[in-house]
């Protein structure tokens, strides 16, 4: 039995939901961090759903560089957190706020 | 190749006392600034010489200037006869006064840059005289301009200097707002600025134009030689070194407007009534002139007022048609006024400065050379024979009772006459004022002037003593035969000396002497009355000026500032800025600086955009 399409685009619009929500109501930078790859990931998946449906190898290829910008944004991402974390002793968003006008 | 090099050594002279003068020894800066001159005088002399043998005009044409279709304008030089005499003129007298300069300027701390001045204005007043077309010359007009504004406010630590070359540099910007005008107006209707083919093209062109063009540009002569109305720069430039006033503002450069006609004599005389207003204003600012002159206390201002009046009489000869006379009366006028301001200049020299006239006298017995000199140019002025001026006023007059004979107006003839008469005196009280003796006070002791000063003096003398001659018709009048031959006008019978108007001009001259004689000998506070106070306000004219464009000015400008740029610009300016300011206040609110704001509008902005196309269907 093959699951059908819809299967894969409602569990990855449920990861994508989860990921905005823990963008939006969490403030630990390090959530905040991993919600937004489970963004990315869900957004994986419904390409790779794609490619199969549809045979094309464009909608893997996408996954891998998606995937790949991941791991570089991590990279930096974690970085500025240490940054802000040895400036300021906290992870906490709400108290990063030097950009209130 | 000598015709750029006359224009060229003086310049020279300017750039090399201008950029390194202050670092030479002042020996090498006076033979540098009075070389240059007397080379290019040497040159001209030359050149003017290789003219008398073969009468072709010499010209030189450096490159194009402006091409632009069918009109062209090239930076070209040009010397025929008038130039030649001009060119003369200006380097013989203007030597002269380099000279004297020496010892008058010996003193002065700006002894370089004052050479380096006198030389960029000889340098430029050439280049007007040469220039081959009408934007050459007024390329010279202008550079001329600018050398009276730097030599009147050449001590500009002065207040009055510094104010009186900038009252010359605005008046003479109005009538050269003119002249520009008329080159504009004769460029677009004629077609060429150049000299030889201007002749030709003004016969072609509609009468109205002519006349209009002629009167633009006779609007800059009356500014450049303070005319009626715009004279009033000349007698404040006196504030400048007495060299200067000799040179730039009696012998030289107030003359141009007198040349400007003569150069375009074929255009003039094709608008007749340019010539009659020509005519009219030369007759008019000369009596007036010279009426101011009777009254004004200071020497030089005495002689700025003389030179107003007798640069009048050259325009009234240029309006009735005697233009050699014009001409003539313009050199020996270069020779006899320099002489007069050298000779004051020797004065002020004399007394550390001196020059209101109720403080001189006395001066005949320490200055005898300079009262000398001075009686020879006050007999000059005044017209008295054999003396220069006799001959060329008397050929002037004349002329103007010729041309009332042939349906002019005789008041010109009565004006001119009239102002004979006053020359007469005023230069007579100046005299008595300023050399006859004076009943105690003498405890200063003035000395005569080194001989640096006194040479150029005796030589300016001896020139008009005698330089008259040239144009007498009792010896041949060479210098007039020379000059109607270029204007073309023939010498017609009834403009020979008529025995019966000489004897009345001479009459008037030795008359007006004696009136001074009995009228100022002996007496130092002769006020004329209420006649007095009028002239010394200038005949209110001052006032005038000041009721109808100075207040008027002030006031306009006043509005501008306290209304148009207070509440107009300013309040433009600020109203934006403000509006700006507010919708920052209200902005900020938006910057909250949480992230979580950011992504939530980020999000937002997404789905909007989502739903716009979901909406629009594929």
């Amino acid at each position: 039995m093959t699951v059908p399409i819809s299967a894969y685009l409602a569990l990855s619009a449920l990861l994508f939901v989860l990921g905005i929500t823990g963008v939006l109501l969490r403030r630990n930078a390090l959530v905040v961090f991993m919600s937004i790859e489970l963004m990315l990931n869900a957004v994986n998946l419904t390409f790779v759903a794609f490619a199969r449906q549809l045979l094309a190898i464009e909608g893997q290829l996408a996954v891998f560089f998606v995937v790949l910008v991941a791991a570089v944004e991590v990279v930096v991402g974690l970085a500025i957190i240490i940054a802000i974390f040895r400036a300021r002793d906290t992870v906490d968003i709400d108290d990063v706020d030097l950009l209130r006008g | 190749m000598a015709l750029v090099l006359i224009v060229a050594l003086p310049l020279a002279g300017w750039l090399v006392n201008g950029l390194a003068g202050g670092r030479l020894p002042r020996p090498l800066v006076s033979v540098i600034g009075c070389g240059t001159v007397g080379a290019s005088f040497v040159a001209s002399a030359v050149a003017a010489r290789h003219l008398a043998v073969t009468s072709d005009a010499l010209t030189a044409t450096l490159f194009t200037w402006i091409a632009a279709g069918d009109f062209t304008v090239s930076a070209g030089l040009l010397m025929d006869r008038l130039s030649a005499l001009m060119a003369l003129v200006v380097t013989g007298v203007g030597f002269l006064i380099h000279v004297y300069s020496i010892g008058y300027m010996a003193d002065d701390s700006a002894y370089s840059r004052y050479f380096a001045y006198l030389n960029l204005f000889v340098g430029s007043m050439l280049l007007l005289v040469l220039g081959g077309n009408l934007l050459v010359l007024f390329v010279g007009w202008e550079l001329v301009g600018l050398c009276s504004y730097l030599l009147i406010g050449f001590w500009f630590d002065r207040e009055r200097a510094a104010n009186a070359g900038r009252k010359a540099f605005v008046v003479n910007r109005i009538g050269d707002a003119g002249f520009l005008l008329g080159i504009l107006l004769l460029a677009t209707t004629a077609g060429t600025l150049q000299f030889d083919r201007l002749a030709d093209a003004a016969g072609a062109m509609a009468p109205g134009l002519l006349t209009a063009a002629t009167l633009l540009l006779f609007v800059g002569a009356t500014g450049k030689s303070a005319q009626l109305p715009l004279y009033v720069w000349l007698p404040d430039a006196m504030e400048g070194p007495t060299p200067v006033s000799a040179l730039i503002h009696a012998a030289t450069m107030v003359t141009a407007g007198v040349y400007m006609i003569a150069r375009l004599h074929p255009l003039f005389l094709r608008a007749e009534f340019t010539l009659s207003v020509v005519a009219a204003v030369g007759a008019a600012t000369a009596f007036f002139a010279a009426t101011v002159a009777l009254v004004e206390w200071d020497l030089k201002r005495v002689l700025a007022y003389s030179t107003i009046s007798q640069l009048g009489y050259m325009f009234l000869a240029m309006g009735v048609l005697a233009m050699p006379a014009g001409i003539f009366h313009l050199t020996m006028h270069a020779f006899f006024k320099a002489l007069l301001f050298l000779a004051a200049g020797s004065v002020m020299h004399a007394t550390q400065g001196v020059v209101d006239m109720r403080r001189l006298g006395g001066l005949a017995g320490p200055l005898r050379w300079t009262a000398l000199g001075f009686a020879i140019g006050a007999l000059a002025l005044a017209g008295i024979p054999p003396f220069a001026g006799f001959f060329s006023k008397d050929l002037i007059l004349e002329h103007a009772y010729a041309a009332a004979q042939h349906g002019g107006s005789l008041a010109l003839w009565l004006a001119g006459l009239l102002t004979a008469y006053v020359t007469a005196v005023y230069i007579t009280r100046a005299a008595v004022l300023t050399f006859f003796p004076v009943a105690g006070r003498r405890d200063d002791h003035p000395h005569e002037a080194p001989a640096s000063m006194g040479w150029p003096m005796a030589i300016l003398a001896l020139l008009s003593f005698g330089g008259g001659w040239v144009g007498a018709h009792a010896a041949g009048a060479p210098l007039l035969r020379v000059l109607d031959r270029f204007f073309a006008i023939e010498p017609s019978a009834d403009t020979a000396p008529g025995a019966p108007l000489t004897a009345i001009s001479v009459a008037v001259g030795v008359f007006g002497i004696i009136t001074g004689l009995l009228l100022y000998r002996g007496r130092r506070e002769v006020t004329l009355g209420a006649l007095g106070a009028f002239l010394a306000r200038q005949w209110h004219v001052d006032a005038l000026y000041d009721a109808a464009i100075v207040t008027p000015a002030k006031r306009l400008a006043r509005f501008a500032a306290d209304v148009v740029e207070t509440r107009g610009i300013d309040g433009a300016v600020n109203g934006i800025a403000g509006l700006v300011g507010q919708a920052g206040v209200a902005m900020r609110r938006l910057q909250t600086g949480y992230v979580r704001n950011y992504a939530a509008a980020i999000l937002a902005g997404t789905i909007l955009i989502l739903s716009y196309w979901l909406w629009r269907g594929p």
